[in-house]
């Protein structure tokens, strides 16, 4: 056996074997739904993205998503910042919590939001009878995808916390700064760069989201029709090429995002 | 004071509304019919049968997913072979799935082996059916769980250096041997986390397995894809069961996490 493992043709398939799986997994679909997407040439690409269905839900699904990250860059910079700062009864098991939405399947989370919000539940009947509707509108959307994308803000920002210096900030205060003034001109800037990558992950990620998303939105098209969802019915309805058309809006939206992530997180020092 | 008690305040709230109650309600939620509804929407035919549809591909999945990634991420740092630059794509190219939404990474493998493409009907005319099938199933989640071991071996990889390795092979040591010897040890909790991780994914794998299963009760219907089905269907209460069932491994899988990522931090 290990004679095998020394001989050069032994090595040569092996890596032959690795490289062929990868390329064949990822690259290998990703070049097909390029390729499909303008199978039947540039015109029929366009009418499918221009299709108001179509653009409608691409725009709606990032208008939801801005809200959702804005809402997370929030939460995530204040949980971030307790957890790591703070000692309270209680903080260990938080910290684990973070990570549930990650665990959670994505259906369930989509079942548990229909559970608390829905026709009949108590925070639903109580908000029809104040006049406004969560589950099957806008609102639940936007719940599912902060739900979804809650760890990403947190969890890029907790390790630029630890290592900021605590001399910084006690300097500031013996100077005479405000503790709201020392926050935002000594901390807030070096969590910043975890901020800008965790919030665009947490974007992308909403883009792309649909379990979650499918249960609880109406499906409505120009209101609760996301993009991932329009995708999902134009291949239920046997149009696989409008499908990739879409697709391709929403993939090439997605690998910029990456790309400038990836790019942010590189320029760091130390990492 | 008052401040730092606002903000620990705040953040209990956010757990509260954002976390623990809707955890608590997916426990609670299941026994509203009392034991014998639970127990009958867990032990319909199509429940027991999609339970073990997942259990069969999260096993054949995670497996492979582990083999695989370790693989690729030594090569991506130790192979001599790959030239700088291109190292530097391949690594690129490794988070793309983390791009593609769920949908569109089913959708892809439909059109590139479905039964009306090329190498579909090939497939299709020798008897093996791969797309509304076990195994363009297990392709598409092998697609999605991609990079998360290749992301957490890399780093670790990266970090060791190939210093003992080069001294293990110098003084002789096979590469077979000099892998369990002396990388092994050390990248241990990073596959192990990365094998949690790969779990969890697989487990609740939805957009991609709906798109290429076809949802066919009996047949390709996933746990994930039955809560779906059951909910069109206005069969909350049935689709609980498999839902806590899936819950309660989630919550398994958490605890893992953090036990791994400690044993991760400490070696």
């Amino acid at each position: 056996m290990n004679v095998m493992f020394r001989s050069k043709w032994w090595s040569f398939g092996f890596r032959s074997a690795i490289m062929l799986y990868f390329f064949v997994l990822i690259v290998l679909p990703i070049i097909g739904i390029y390729s499909q997407s303008v199978s039947s040439g540039f015109i029929p690409f366009w009418e499918s993205v221009s299709d108001p269905l179509a653009w409608k839900a691409v725009l709606l699904t990032i208008k939801l998503a801005l809200i959702a990250t804005v809402i997370n860059v929030m939460l995530g910079s204040m949980i971030g910042w307790v957890l790591i700062r703070y000692r309270f009864p209680g903080r260990r098991i938080l910290n684990s919590l973070v990570d549930l939405p990650f665990a959670l399947p994505t259906a369930v989370t989509g079942l548990m939001i229909l559970l608390l919000l829905g026709p009949g539940s108590f925070v639903g009947e109580l908000a029809s009878k104040m006049g406004f509707e969560i589950v099957f509108h806008q609102p639940a959307i936007i719940i599912a995808m902060v739900f979804v994308t809650f760890p990403f803000v947190i969890r890029a920002v907790q390790p630029l916390l630890e290592e900021i210096d605590k001399s910084e900030e006690e300097a500031a205060y013996t100077m005479g700064a405000t503790k709201l003034r020392t926050f935002f001109s000594v901390i807030y800037p070096s969590m910043l760069p975890g901020v800008i990558s965790g919030a665009m992950l947490a974007f992308s990620r909403a883009l792309a989201e649909f379990g979650a998303v499918v249960l609880v939105a109406g499906n409505i098209p120009g209101k609760t029709l996301i993009a991932a969802v329009y995708i999902f019915g134009e291949i239920e309805s046997d149009n696989p090429q409008g499908a990739a058309a879409v697709s391709v809006l929403l993939l090439t939206l997605s690998f910029i995002i990456l790309w400038t992530v990836n790019l942010i997180q590189s320029r760091r020092p130390g990492k | 004071m008052t401040i730092r008690r606002t903000w620990i305040g705040l953040t209990y709230i956010v757990f509260t509304l954002l976390l623990i109650i809707p955890l608590i309600e997916i426990f609670t939620g299941s026994w509203a019919d009392g034991w014998s509804g639970f127990a009958e929407g867990l032990t319909r035919k199509q429940s027991l049968h999609a339970l073990q549809m997942t259990a069969i591909i999260v096993v054949v999945v995670t497996a492979i997913n582990t083999v695989f990634g370790v693989m690729l991420a030594l090569y991506l740092v130790r192979a001599h072979w790959i030239g700088p630059r291109m190292k530097r794509l391949l690594n690129s190219i490794v988070d793309l799935p983390f791009a593609v939404s769920p949908v569109i990474g089913g959708l892809m493998i439909v059109l590139l082996l479905g039964p009306n493409t090329v190498i579909g009907s090939f497939f299709e005319d020798s008897g093996f059916k791969v797309v509304y099938a076990l195994p363009g199933m297990i392709l598409a989640t092998l697609f999605v769980t991609f990079p998360l071991m290749v992301r957490e071996v890399l780093p670790v990889l990266q970090e060791i250096g190939a210093q003992q390795e080069e001294a293990a092979s110098t003084l002789g040591a096979y590469s077979w041997y000099t892998f369990w010897k002396v990388t092994w040890p050390s990248i241990r909790w990073g596959v192990i986390y990365g094998v949690v991780l790969t779990v969890a994914r697989t487990l609740g794998e939805f957009g991609a397995v709906l798109v290429v299963s076809g949802n066919i009760m009996n047949k390709t219907q996933t746990a994930t894809t039955l809560v779906y089905q059951d909910v069109e269907n206005f069969n909350v209460v049935e689709a609980n069961g498999v839902a806590l069932v899936l819950a309660v491994f989630s919550v398994g899988l958490l605890l893992l996490m953090e036990w791994a990522k400690k044993r991760k931090e400490v070696h």
